[in-house]
């Protein structure tokens, strides 16, 4: 059926597609390459010229940039261990027969689908200030002080709010995961006398593998980049305690002008999403062949 | 076979269940009760009753200011989905239906550059914005989300277009439907449920894009991303008024993602996970 004309018509229907992410995929990174390179400062236009590795060192010198790699990792490590965690737990609930389910699955999956400064400002605001939030209040209630938790656990405060945000992609996909597994596999491992938790060690967690693999690869895409719940939250501090690469990235390039070590902090950027992206690859392509 | 369950086992799951559920919508649940309060009562700490009172939504309402955010979310949310839509359907249509050796690995790459970090390249699309005169425009923003979602639509609808029997086509074939007709009557009834699919989980991720509209909006193109941002800090008596906002905010897509909680496994997993 596939004639060479239908290829050719094939070829002209993704050109399109293809042309436009070609373009950007890479003039903007060409172009990060390009002034990483140069001296280039927004507000002072007589400083040009090649620079060498001057951006780079300026941006791996900033008191800024340790603090930033370990909290942009703190960041991803902390919500994948919440979320993957709790998501498992919360699939194995959600599995059981309940009354009301429907309802209950569209309360878990809601967080998703909150715009994150919503999330940001609502934790914020309403749950997290010492004087009116809610935590104050609970604190309050058991007879403790209570806790400034965006002041005194600036990184905490913002995973905990991210892993809410990401817990239901989690749990929905690893419940969508577990229900694929056949009853009669659960019931024959039933039978044979295995536990509950020999059940779950043994069938359930081997079943999720592939499904865990996923959520954690894609989470850690969009967790490198995690940057609205922070500029609302804590705006990086206080010092450098919840700055994170995206945000260090804003900062040195975009407000202070410099364009240069901004773009330099760009790359550092790409090449640790390149690390984890390469691992992703791989766990999606082969479900292709399958 | 089914197994039997007993009522006082499916019982206590439930409350167990609902208790955890609660939980997680807890923080949803009381911006909704917040946003009924008034501000007074707002500031005046923890409290699950409110004296339902729609001031709040009035009040923000009544500022111009909320009314141009949401208009500009709308624009380019729906706008960027319709522009990927129509560059991704023809290329998932031809890798579905006449794909080659290379169709995988075209897959692959289109994938890969969603893999590029938005900081990473956020230095020259900022420059690039500030010289053409994009930044702060709609048109800017609808460009950005649709390259940034545009790998995303690519492949949702290649998973669906690919469930598609291509036998039916043959069939319809052999009764003698012209091109044409084949593709109006036999392949288009068959594929619009894929690409509403992907419309509204596209139309939830362009909503709730808070990197590039933040950072390439200032003010005349801000969209409701923007708009909440700016109440990072407390402002007077504003709780209430905040908590109305943010629901307003919030609600259409909460809406519209339940409808597509199912799509969104796939369409997330890029078909990863069914």
């Amino acid at each position: 059926m596939a004639t060479k004309q239908s290829h050719r018509l094939a070829r002209w229907m993704m050109a399109p597609s293809v042309f436009v992410l070609l373009i950007w995929m890479i003039v903007p990174l060409a172009l990060t390459i390009w002034f990483a390179f140069q001296r280039y400062r927004l507000t002072n236009p007589n400083i040009k010229g090649f620079a060498g590795f001057a951006n780079f060192e300026f941006f791996v010198t900033d008191p800024a940039f340790w603090p930033a790699i370990i909290n942009t990792l703190l960041i991803v490590v902390g919500v994948l261990v919440i979320t993957v965690g709790l998501g498992i737990l919360l699939a194995l609930l959600l599995d059981q027969p309940i009354w009301g389910q429907g309802i209950v699955r569209i309360l878990m999956i809601s967080p998703f689908f909150v715009m994150p400064p919503v999330a940001a400002v609502v934790w914020k605001h309403e749950l997290m200030n010492p004087t009116w939030g809610v935590f104050a209040a609970v604190s309050r209630f058991f007879g403790q002080e209570p806790v400034n938790w965006l002041g005194n656990y600036p990184l905490l405060s913002i995973i905990v709010i991210v892993a809410w945000q990401w817990l239901p992609f989690a749990t929905l996909i690893l419940l969508t995961a577990m229900q694929s597994l056949s009853e009669e596999q659960k019931e024959a491992a039933e039978m044979d006398g295995a536990n509950v938790f020999r059940r779950f060690w043994y069938i359930i967690l081997p079943h999720l593998a592939r499904a865990i693999t996923v959520v954690i690869l894609i989470q850690t895409i969009y967790l490198l980049g995690v940057y609205a719940e922070i500029q609302i939250t804590t705006g990086g501090g206080p010092g450098f305690a919840s700055t994170n690469l995206p945000f260090l990235i804003y900062n040195t390039g975009v407000l202070g002008g410099n364009i240069g070590a901004g773009a330099a902090g760009g790359l550092v950027a790409v090449v640790l999403a390149n690390i984890v992206a390469i691992f992703l690859m791989r766990a999606v392509g082969r479900n292709l062949d399958a | 076979m089914a197994r039997a369950v007993s009522t006082r086992r499916k019982l206590t799951m439930t409350i167990l269940v609902w208790l955890v559920a609660l939980i997680v919508f807890f923080p949803i649940l009381y911006t909704i009760i917040t946003s009924l309060k008034t501000e007074g009562e707002a500031a005046a700490g923890f409290s699950m009753l409110p004296s339902f009172t729609f001031e709040s939504y009035a009040a923000v309402l009544d500022q111009q200011d909320y009314f141009r955010p949401f208009f500009n979310s709308v624009v380019i949310s729906i706008g960027s989905t319709i522009v990927a839509l129509l560059i991704a359907v023809p290329a998932a249509w031809a890798m579905a239906f006449t794909p080659t050796p290379k169709t995988r690995d075209v897959l692959m790459w289109m994938l890969s550059t969603k893999m590029m970090p938005a900081a990473g390249v956020l230095v020259p699309m900022y420059l690039i914005f500030l010289n053409t005169g994009l930044l702060d425009t709609l048109l800017g923003l609808t460009i950005i989300l649709t390259l940034v979602n545009l790998p995303i639509v690519v492949w949702m609808l290649y998973t669906y277009f690919k469930e598609i029997p291509v036998d039916i086509l043959e069939a319809a074939r052999m009764d003698g439907a012209t091109l044409g007709k084949e593709l109006v009557y036999v392949l288009l009834p068959m594929a619009v449920p894929g690409i509403a699919s992907t419309l509204l989980l596209n139309v939830i991720l362009a909503w709730n894009e808070a990197f590039w509209t933040l950072r390439l909006s200032t003010d005349d193109a801000a969209p409701l991303t923007a708009f909440i941002a700016s109440f990072s800090s407390p402002q007077g008596q504003f709780l209430a008024k905040l908590s109305a906002a943010s629901v307003l905010a919030i609600l259409p897509i909460l809406l519209l993602g339940w409808f597509s909680q199912k799509q969104l496994v796939r369409g997330l997993t890029f078909g990863a996970v069914k």
